[in-house]
């Protein structure tokens, strides 16, 4: 099934430019890669018919958050500097400490009765704007308009820590 | 297994692909120590979680976990903007983002 092949190609790039992510020295590379990710990740929503989300994940993860990212790496301007590595054996407690995460959510996985099952077929439209938009203003309304809260004090605090060192340099 | 009528592969090669992205964020945050760095090591295990939310609602048919989605991709906006506003205060201090420089935070 070309489906099946698809989005098995789909899910090891993702993985690939994950693991780039992760590996490359520098910092603009995981930048870059972390973009690369995200689009993977966006097909993968496509693929799964949520089409609000995976808007949603282009636009805001692709396009802000990587953006914002970015920019504070070139106002930094760390090119010169090389990131020093941790050692040899923090590194093998961090992949044994990963790995056996990994283990343990597979076996859990494997113990499920969700295994090997497709998706169901009987509601195809809940991934659109239409069906989202109804329950975001209907059901999870407060939630909503606490976000708003949120979003503003995240822009003030960002703001305020952002100035008041200047001041305190200058 | 109802192979004609299903949208894209099976469910749970969502979920591994998801726990291995996660898994990736983690080693990479324990591994890495640039600053930024471990932020974006964060954003791949949210982005992880979301996958996950993403695959269990299209399987059980039920709206509600996208909206749980767009509430951590809301959440992590913020995150984002806060943390590097605290990077860029953090540098303009110790001129350096590594995170073994600031263990005086501990005293």
């Amino acid at each position: 099934m070309s489906l099946q092949i698809i989005s098995i190609i789909l899910g090891s790039l993702t993985l690939a430019s994950a693991l780039m992510v992760v590996l490359s020295k520098h910092p603009v590379r995981s930048v870059i890669y972390l973009v690369i990710t995200f689009f993977f990740i966006t097909a993968m929503y496509i693929m799964m018919n949520a089409q609000f989300l995976a808007i949603v994940n282009m636009i805001v993860y692709a396009g802000a958050i990587m953006v914002l990212f970015l920019f504070v790496l070139m106002l930094l301007n760390l090119n010169k500097e090389v990131e020093p590595m941790n050692t040899r054996g923090a590194q093998l407690a961090a992949f044994i400490a990963g790995g056996s995460l990994f283990l343990v959510l597979i076996t859990a996985l494997k113990d499920t009765l969700i295994l090997g099952q497709t998706y169901r077929q009987q509601d195809n439209n809940i991934g659109l704007v239409k069906e989202l938009g109804n329950l975001l203003f209907s059901k999870y309304i407060v939630a909503f308009e606490l976000t708003s809260i949120l979003f503003i004090a995240a822009m003030v605090g960002a703001i305020l820590l952002a100035k008041r060192e200047k001041q305190i340099i200058e | 297994m109802q192979a004609a009528s299903s949208i894209g592969t099976s469910l749970d090669f969502y979920l591994f692909v998801s726990f291995a992205l996660f898994t990736i964020g983690a080693i990479g945050a324990m591994t890495r120590k640039n600053m930024i760095v471990l932020l974006m090591c964060i954003e791949l295990m949210l982005n992880a979680v979301n996958l996950m939310l993403v695959t269990f609602s299209t399987y059980y048919g039920n709206g509600d976990a996208q909206i749980f989605v767009f509430f951590t991709m809301v959440v992590a906006a913020a995150e984002a903007t806060v943390g590097l506003s605290i990077i860029i205060m953090a540098y303009r201090n110790l001129k350096s983002i590594d995170i073994d420089m600031y263990n005086q935070l501990k005293n």
